[in-house]
């Protein structure tokens, strides 16, 4: 992050996850780090810098655009192969500790940006799985490409989304579709999505940061005080039901069954190893 | 509605078109892992092209271990 500017900023100095900048009141994060923008633990100390950033920015914003700037897709999800590698290397209770600060912290960012005064919106494209579902579904609006997938996949794992999937799935969607994408982990396409509600548009291939851009442009004709009025109003933050989400994931997490269901991932020389 | 086979011709012709290969290599049972050079994230891009094709939905799993053209165009027929 440029020192005293936090309006551009990266997460490190090289090889950063993420960057973002600020013009004419859009706030724009790009995420970039290969091959699908896995959340890891320095994924997340980047998020963190870009949390600290956004609450700087926001007095001189009205919106905040979330892309990839990667061909695969939005975001792959949780950075599987090193939580599985650090949990190896730890010993089970500083391992359950680990995974429990680290959804602590992800959550406190992911509150931040739903909790934020701006309209806030995910660009999605591709893959948009598991903890990248999570990140969009933080946002106020969802804009996807035509070709984006959208999964929760963790029940494969023995796991459930710990990102604040399935609160915030449940605040925006019917309990039906809720359990059908959790308890099936199949992923379904952008048209789909539009259909039960969960996207707000869906364009062309390669149109989607030019559509939130529009967006985001349409947004600015609006005072901003009212329109964050209108946003605490109807979205509220489940906190409740967000903390019993890491004090589930946590207790799931602690089975042999997640370990073995790491290791087949990492370890899958399988052709469709995202697919549950 | 299309017949099988030429569910299977436009399966191909989508195939070859979006992962820029030529038509005339592909054939209905090669492994379309193999003939496209595709991973599992390539595979997601087939899938959701096939997808707005078609206008149909094809849940995932029904396609674990599906891995030729012929059986993916019966996948899809049989939603049709």
């Amino acid at each position: 992050m440029h020192e005293g500017n936090p309006s551009v900023g990266q997460g490190a100095v090289s090889e950063s996850a993420l960057s973002w900048s600020l013009t004419e009141g859009v706030i724009e994060l790009a995420l970039h780090r290969s091959p699908c923008n896995e959340l890891g633990s320095a994924s997340l100390e980047e998020l963190e810098k870009f949390a600290t950033a956004l609450q700087v920015m926001e007095p001189d914003a009205h919106a905040l655009i979330i892309y990839s700037e990667l061909t695969p897709g939005f975001c792959a999800g949780a950075d599987l192969r090193e939580l599985y590698q650090r949990s190896q290397a730890m010993e089970r209770t500083q391992a359950a500790r680990g995974v429990r600060d680290f959804l602590e912290r992800i959550h406190r960012v992911l509150n931040l940006i739903d909790g934020s005064p701006l309209t806030t919106i995910a660009a999605v494209h591709g893959v948009t799985f598991g903890g990248g579902f999570e990140l969009a579904l933080a946002c106020d609006l969802i804009v996807a490409d035509k070709m984006a997938r959208f999964c929760f996949p963790e029940l494969r794992l023995g796991l459930i989304p710990g990102f604040g999937g399935i609160p915030r799935l449940k605040r925006d969607l019917g309990n039906a579709v809720v359990r059908d994408l959790l308890l099936t982990g199949r992923s379904i396409n952008a048209t789909k999505a539009q259909q039960i509600g969960l996207v707000s548009q869906v364009v062309g291939e390669g149109e989607v940061l030019r559509a939130a851009r529009a967006t985001a442009a349409q947004l600015r004709k609006f005072d901003r005080a009212t329109a964050a009025a209108a946003k605490k109003f109807i979205k509220p933050i489940p906190h409740e039901e967000l903390r019993l989400e890491i004090d589930m994931f946590c207790e799931l997490f602690a089975r042999p069954a997640v370990e073995a269901g790491l290791r087949k991932f990492v370890e899958s020389s399988d052709a469709q190893p995202y697919l549950p | 509605m299309p017949t099988a086979e030429q569910t299977l011709d436009e399966i191909l012709t989508l195939a070859a078109a979006h992962f820029k290969v030529s038509r005339e290599k592909l054939r209905p049972d090669d492994d379309f892992f193999k003939t496209l050079g595709i991973n599992s994230l390539q595979t997601l891009d087939l899938l959701t092209k096939l997808e707005n094709h078609f206008h149909v939905e094809l849940p995932d799993y029904e396609l674990q271990g599906v891995s030729d053209f012929r059986t993916l165009a019966g996948k899809i027929q049989a939603r049709l």
